[in-house]
């Protein structure tokens, strides 16, 4: 039985109701890419979310119409999720050494006093 | 544009938390607790990933069929203006569902799996979307009522606790300001035109108030998950609380043109400062959602053909090689 449908156009396809649902296999929706954008010169790019694409073409073009139909990007990258090598939250104590590593801060470096007892002791 | 995800009741019975470890769990609470955001990778209950999937897939499955009613009007729109500014909500609306799909899919559940979920009737979608779009005002009605209905639940939502549906709802919610601001436009043209005009739009509302007033979804007030699921952050309002924001803000709006509402009860209770109505009609809405509604048939059949349309070019485009991995976040 067609549809029959107050839209034209549904009615023009002339679609059957009852049919074999079609069924999508692996990978018919292609692997993803994760898309990164610059709202303007001189910024870092960065992330915004992802694409389904079936190569890298494509995955700008759709990120293009996904992450900048509203204010401002100048650039867009992509890359394939499967690409990205990650850190694990569960392993995140492997950023907790910072505050120990006190040698790489400015303010760790103390001279004036240094400084203040070599005058004093030389101008004797 | 969404309503709100569908909660089978009679699977009200076992706890959410059965069988998980008590000390993850305590640790996965406190997280929340402090309004820390969970990510795909991090620990959570199965019940926490379940719920979330079905919610952000009937989420984004009535992003998709909701663009179908909307879309019947573009073709007809009057004027080359409201033409182009339907035509760039629609693809908002798709948009919508990409950015959906993706946080569904965080958390384990392929694409695939979902489009055959919807198209074979398996996953739901939001229930308005079963009911026709017969004229140019209902496509104005829809796209200011149903919209502002779907921005009070997506706000309350993007509050959550799931870091990628948060970030796809702060997208979302940005976006649909201006299908509120466009629908309303739509609406008072029509209200302030031609008695024609006023009657159209009159017409349109007195059949949409009730698929509104079932958007929400029924009270859950009473629901043994509804507490658990705050708790988690998944649910942020009881559906009755959401129904109240709604009416609190529109309805004014609604009579402030002249127009009236098919419900004599609905009224503001001064003593309670909430709105009495008439029960909707739950019976009609469960009829609906099961698939006995007016476009049910016709909206799974375009959504069908459409992929089968397809295939061949995404078949053409495959490389078997490809391998996929779950997005990022």
């Amino acid at each position: 039985m067609k549809i029959v449908s107050l839209d034209p156009r549904v009615n023009r396809s002339s679609i059957n109701e009852t049919e074999e649902s079609v069924v999508l296999k692996k990978l018919d929706q292609f692997q993803t890419y994760e898309v990164f954008a610059q709202t303007k010169r001189g910024v870092h790019h960065v992330h915004v979310g992802s694409v389904h694409a079936a190569n890298k073409k494509i995955a700008v073009l759709f990120a293009k119409e996904q992450y900048a139909r509203r204010g401002k990007c100048v650039n867009i990258w992509v890359v394939k999720t499967s690409d990205i090598a990650t850190t694990e939250y569960e392993d995140s104590d492997i950023f907790d050494t910072l505050d120990e590593k006190t040698h790489r801060n400015p303010e760790s470096y103390k001279v004036l006093n240094r400084i203040k007892e070599y005058k004093e002791r030389t101008s004797k | 544009m969404y309503g709100n995800a569908y909660i089978d009741p009679k699977k009200a019975n076992s706890s959410l938390v059965d069988g998980e470890n008590p000390e993850k769990l305590a640790e996965f609470e406190a997280r929340i607790a402090r309004g820390e955001k969970i990510e795909p990778k991090d620990w959570m209950p199965a019940m926490y990933r379940k719920q979330l999937v079905r919610m952000i897939e009937q989420h984004a499955h009535s992003e998709i069929i909701g663009s179908l009613p909307e879309g019947t009007w573009i073709t007809r729109a009057p004027g080359f203006r409201r033409k182009l500014a339907l035509m760039a909500k629609v693809q908002d609306e798709v948009g919508h569902a990409q950015l959906l799909y993706n946080a569904a899919e965080t958390l384990g559940k392929s694409r695939e799996d979902m489009i055959n979920d919807l198209i074979s009737g398996k996953s739901k979608y939001s229930n308005v979307f079963n009911y026709p779009a017969k004229t140019w005002a209902d496509s104005a009605v829809i796209a200011w009522l149903i919209d502002a209905g779907a921005i009070v639940n997506q706000l309350a939502n993007s509050r959550g606790s799931y870091g990628p549906y948060c970030r796809a709802l702060e997208r979302i919610c940005a976006e649909e300001s201006f299908h509120l601001k466009y629908g309303h436009d739509n609406v008072v043209f029509l209200a302030t035109g031609t008695s024609k005009q006023r009657e159209m739009v009159q017409d349109a509302l007195t059949r949409w108030w009730p698929p509104i007033m079932h958007f929400f979804g029924p009270s859950d007030k009473d629901s043994v998950h509804s507490e658990t699921l705050m708790r988690w952050k998944v649910k942020m309002a009881s559906n009755d609380d959401m129904r109240q924001q709604f009416l609190n803000m529109y309805v004014p709006k609604i009579w402030d043109l002249g127009l009236t509402l098919p419900d004599a009860n609905l009224k503001k209770n001064e003593e309670t400062g909430k709105w009495d109505y008439t029960e909707p009609d739950w019976e009609e809405f469960k009829r609906v959602i099961n698939g006995g509604g007016p476009c049910n048939a016709e909206r799974l059949a375009v959504r069908r053909t459409a992929e089968e349309n397809g295939q061949w070019v995404r078949k053409a485009l495959l490389k078997e090689s490809e391998t996929y991995v779950t997005p990022l976040s």
